[in-house]
């Protein structure tokens, strides 16, 4: 078994592979407490389909897909924070808004060219293995700075995450907190989504904090334990994916539902404890 | 303004959603005041609070910080959201939180933080609770732990905005029995928004009361109690009687006990309208 995965790891497209899916499931896991907690669930679902269009769109146009879909993915997710915090509309609705919209008119732009092909399959589900050099910088790149604006700032995420009136009103700048962490999930959205596709990039985002809000006590225990948690499915589903040849994204969202129903349970008894 | 005035607020207008809320209004708040702002729901109370935070513009007139008061000085008692209620984080996470305003970006709290939040926790009588979850407490621990919060954030001035909303009697009685003890013995200048008169007029050493976006009064508590609008607020009346009825003017919005026939007017024997 380690043979197989050993050989496997001697192929250059295997180890880009291994090194940016790690990158992202860490970048994945660490925003994705602040985007659960805030009660933005649902924000990866919504921009990865955006995306999703922005690609089909920029493939049908034959433009360079990342500049298209970058600029795309991170006006909607503007657009999506700025419409929570007026509260005009519910966050919930815009989101569910924006997902749909986006998921036909890419469908729409697909059916202009010429139907379902690879492409199409590899954006839906992804597809890890063709992730280029240049999306093995941006992971490393985004994973860098995430990585630097938890350790720099994170009693004030801590903050704003927790009670954004109370940092405001005190105040810490939320907007730009806000802010940057909207930039932070659109372009992790866009460079995951070659990974997981537009349909499965949420669960990455989801289940690690999910399962760590579940065994964790504190806010700092919630963090490193949901990366950690996210690192281990990754390996667990790209291992599985190299042996039995099973589909790498659905592997890794599969290992996650394992862990947080273990978590759960022992969430569940621990309370009733 | 005086060397002891704290905050000023010079024919003060606030709206909301381009309708006026708060008209007109000038008063001076002194070091060491506890003012209770009262009124029913919609006379501007809240809105009053966020202005004086500075989370909401001021439609006209002025808010003069005193002095000795810088903005971040001022803490700040929200109300509870339900997201908070669950939140993962230690009540010390909690606690420290509230030293942000006075850090740029920097990792870790100095030891002298650390203490005072300590004391903090001494003075509310929370100690034993510094290492447990948040969310697995009652909800008047949890206001303790926001209070104290807001005490880390400020030695001057406390807002609070219904800090016994929810509670049952015996958490109300020993919430207000903090603010009084932080008042007195820390020398905090207090400022709470309040349905509760009757224990508002106990505790305060001013009362404001709003209503529907004018000042009706504003002096010390004694002064409230033998006002005629104090006592017509103070008295028994019926829960659906409005305030116009309370005062004894016209019934502008034809409350259910006018119609009745259980209001002031029909106590005093007045024509109906």
């Amino acid at each position: 078994m380690l043979e197989t995965i050993a050989k496997m790891l001697q192929y250059s497209f295997v180890q880009r592979a291994v090194i940016a899916g790690l990158m992202i499931a860490v970048c994945a896991a660490l925003l994705g407490v602040c985007l659960v907690l805030k009660r933005y669930s649902m924000i990866g679902d919504g921009l990865s389909h955006v995306s999703f269009a922005a690609l089909t769109i920029a493939t049908a146009l034959n433009w360079a897909p990342m500049a298209v879909s970058i600029p795309t993915v991170l006006v909607c997710a503007f657009i999506l924070l700025r419409i929570s915090q007026n509260g005009s509309v519910k966050a919930d609705a815009a989101v569910a808004v924006f997902s749909t919209g986006a998921l036909a008119i890419g469908v729409f732009a697909l059916s202009v060219v010429d139907g379902m092909n690879t492409d199409v399959n590899n954006y839906m589900f992804g597809s890890i293995l063709s992730m280029t050099d240049s999306d093995v910088r941006l992971s490393v790149i985004l994973t860098a700075v995430v990585l630097v604006v938890f350790l720099l700032f994170y009693h004030k995420i801590f903050a704003v995450t927790f009670d954004e009136t109370f940092a405001k009103a005190t105040g810490v700048n939320t907007g730009a907190y806000n802010s940057l962490v909207a930039v932070l999930t659109a372009l992790m959205i866009v460079v995951g989504m070659r990974m997981m596709g537009s349909m499965l990039i949420s669960g990455l985002i989801l289940f690690p904090a999910l399962s760590a809000m579940n065994v964790c006590k504190k806010f700092s225990s919630v963090t490193v334990c949901a990366a950690a948690i996210s690192v281990v499915c990754f390996i667990v589903g790209m291992g599985a994916s190299m042996l039995y040849d099973t589909p790498t994204g659905s592997g890794i969202v599969i290992a996650n539902m394992i862990v947080f129903g273990t978590c759960s349970l022992i969430g569940y008894f621990r309370r009733r404890a | 303004m005086t060397d002891k005035t704290l905050l000023k607020c010079d024919k003060l207008s606030l709206s909301y959603e381009g309708k006026i809320v708060l008209e007109n209004l000038s008063f001076e708040l002194n070091e060491g005041d506890y003012l209770c702002i009262v009124g029913e729901n919609g006379s501007g109370k809240s809105s009053l609070i966020k202005a004086l935070l500075g989370l909401k513009r001021t439609a006209s007139g002025k808010i003069i910080t005193g002095r000795k008061l810088r903005h971040n000085e001022i803490g700040y008692l929200p109300q509870q959201t339900s997201m908070q209620r669950d939140f993962p984080a230690s009540v010390k996470e909690v606690v420290m939180s509230g030293f942000l305003n006075r850090k740029k970006f920097f990792m870790n709290y100095t030891s002298a933080e650390k203490r005072r939040a300590q004391e903090i926790l001494e003075i509310l009588s929370i100690t034993d609770l510094a290492d447990r979850c948040y969310r697995d407490l009652s909800g008047g621990q949890q206001q303790r732990v926001l209070l104290a919060r807001a005490l880390c954030a400020t030695s001057k001035m406390l807002l609070l905005d219904e800090p016994v909303a929810g509670l049952d009697p015996m958490a109300s009685e020993e919430m207000y029995r903090l603010i009084r003890k932080v008042n007195r013995e820390e020398g905090i200048t207090i400022v709470m928004v309040t349905h509760d008169i009757h224990c508002a007029i106990d505790h305060a050493s001013h009362i404001m009361h709003l209503n529907a976006g004018q000042l009706i009064f504003y002096g010390t508590a004694e002064d409230y109690r033998n006002s005629d609008i104090g006592r017509a607020f103070l008295e028994e009346g019926t829960d659906e009687e409005c305030m116009d009825c309370r005062l004894g003017r016209e019934c502008t919005k034809g409350c259910s006990a006018h119609k009745k026939g259980t209001c002031h007017h029909a106590l005093k024997g007045e024509p109906h309208a």
